[in-house]
């Protein structure tokens, strides 16, 4: 290793709801057993699959409603994805030990993909149907893609600003990169920051069929998310919220805090190539990755494993394994959590980050699920079969987002 | 000209809904902002439920003027 950046931000607490389960102990359980997140979902919860005849019958739904944990009134107010992102934060902050942080010096980073769209479409409805009176007073606050953030702040009564990055797939990921570059400036000592996303509805899954990037795996649900399988056919959309809280590490060690893990650098660049489309050389991903490691004050040969943004799209998984033999050779171990969980889409990157984190302090690698056949052009070793103990030191994990947006971080091991 | 106790009992119902406060709690010299913490945003919903209930029109100007619970039932009882 080589020099060590100046403020070392630490871990000490992390929340999430996602397909696997309520909290980040169940995810975690669940990936490590190689459980799938992904069911049918033409059912009556769902009725518009049937009703619109969409080609998709899947996806990865939350384990646990945040209606069943939140009080009623409260769960009442907020959009769903505002609800999944209190579930995780709560989760998180009191993981942290509630740190007894000056309010002036906790901010919130919370990003999201797409926000509050399923209020946006109901209320509409009323508006359409009813009328006016029936519109909530609440839509606005229920919609905008700050909710989740405003919520996290409000919550947690955070004074030092409140931030919430929206950059597609990558936003959960962003957002810590953001809280990193918030405590290495001074300008506070403790950063609640993670994604939330809750958007598995007609118009979503519509949009994503006919930009042809869901898996039509229908009859084999837990078998549709297949990164790096060459019988890919798309990726399965699921929703859930991974939050951490990150510190500088004077102040976590001052208050005695546990450190569960270090976010050592980051690396955000962007492709300018095609809207939804990732390079296929895979070179903004690759300078993504090479600036993280560089930020963390490491070498390539540092980095163990890559926690994938692989999502199951033909066109996206090759693109990455090239981006990351690029950036660091032919010797990482990769994994691609959303074969288990899915596509959570603005949380991805976040829930993503703690999965990586678990495997670097637990010293074990989740395995990717349902390559039957790895694709040739991987060309890197993939974990697949059970979860693989490894004894390592540092591991990327990458998030990718339409927009041409990629996003790396960089953790060590404490 | 209605029924106070049957006003104050078909308003704690919906304010309870909005707002979570027991029905035990809405009682008539309670004032929804100081007393209930019920801000802007949930008058408006429990002011378009009541209108729904009730039968009543409750223009903006008037609801600004119902301070307290007992002075909505007062306001319902006239109006229905």
């Amino acid at each position: 290793m080589t020099a060590t950046p100046v403020t070392q931000i630490v871990v000490t607490g992390f929340g999430a709801t996602t397909p696997l389960g309520g909290d980040v102990a169940s995810t975690w359980d669940g990936m490590l057993a190689g459980r799938s997140g992904v069911r049918r979902i033409d059912d009556a919860d769902h009725e518009w699959v049937t009703r619109h005849e969409l080609p998709v019958l899947i996806a990865a739904p939350l384990a646990v409603s945040p209606t069943e944990v939140l009080p009623r009134v409260q769960a009442r107010r907020l959009d769903r994805c505002e609800q999944v992102a209190l579930v995780a934060a709560r989760e998180a902050w009191a993981h942290a030990g509630a740190p007894g942080v000056e309010p002036e010096r906790l901010a919130v980073v919370v990003g999201t993909g797409i926000g509050g769209a399923v209020t946006l479409l109901d209320q509409d409805d009323l508006l359409e149907g009813p009328g006016l009176r029936k519109v909530s007073p609440l839509t606005v606050p229920m919609l905008m893609p700050n909710g989740p953030a405003a919520w996290v702040g409000l919550e947690l009564g955070a004074r030092g600003g409140v931030h919430a990055p929206v950059s597609a797939c990558a936003s959960g990921a962003e957002a810590l990169a953001w809280a990193v570059r918030l405590l290495r400036a001074g300008e506070v000592d403790v950063v609640v920051a993670g994604g939330a996303e809750a958007c598995i509805t007609g118009i979503t899954v519509a949009g994503f069929v006919q930009a042809r990037t869901l898996s039509r795996r229908n009859d084999e649900p837990d078998r549709a998310s297949r990164p790096f399988d060459a019988a890919r056919d798309g990726f399965v959309l699921g929703e859930g919220a991974g939050i951490m809280v990150l510190e500088r590490a004077e102040f976590a060690a001052a208050r005695g805090a546990t450190v569960h893990g270090r976010v050592a650098g980051f690396g955000i660049t962007s492709d300018a190539y095609h809207i939804t489309g990732p390079d296929p050389e895979g070179t903004g991903q690759a300078r993504a990755i090479t600036a993280a490691v560089r930020d963390a004050g490491l070498e390539p040969s540092d980095i163990g494993h890559v926690n994938c943004h692989a999502t199951s799209t033909v066109a996206g998984d090759i693109g990455e394994t090239r981006a990351v033999r690029r950036a660091l050779g032919e010797h990482p171990v990769l994994t691609a959590p959303k074969s288990a969980l899915g596509h959570l889409v603005g949380a991805a990157g976040a829930v993503e980050s703690i999965i990586t984190m678990l495997s670097l302090s637990e010293g074990v690698v989740p395995a990717s699920l349902n390559i039957d056949e790895l694709d040739p052009g991987v060309e890197l070793d993939v974990v697949t079969g059970g979860p693989r103990k490894m004894d390592l030191t540092a591991a990327v994990c990458d998030s990718f987002g339409f927009g041409g947006h990629n996003v790396a971080v960089a953790f060590t091991k404490v | 000209m209605a029924d106070k106790p049957e006003i104050l009992s078909g308003l704690a119902e919906i304010v309870e809904e909005v707002a979570g406060i027991e029905k035990a709690e809405v009682s008539a010299e309670k004032s929804f902002v100081d007393d209930l913490d019920i801000d802007s945003l949930s008058m408006v919903e429990i002011a378009v439920q009541a209108e729904d209930k009730f039968g009543v029109k409750i223009p903006d100007d008037q609801l600004a003027e119902l301070k307290t619970v007992g002075d909505a039932v007062d306001y319902i009882a006239k109006n229905r």
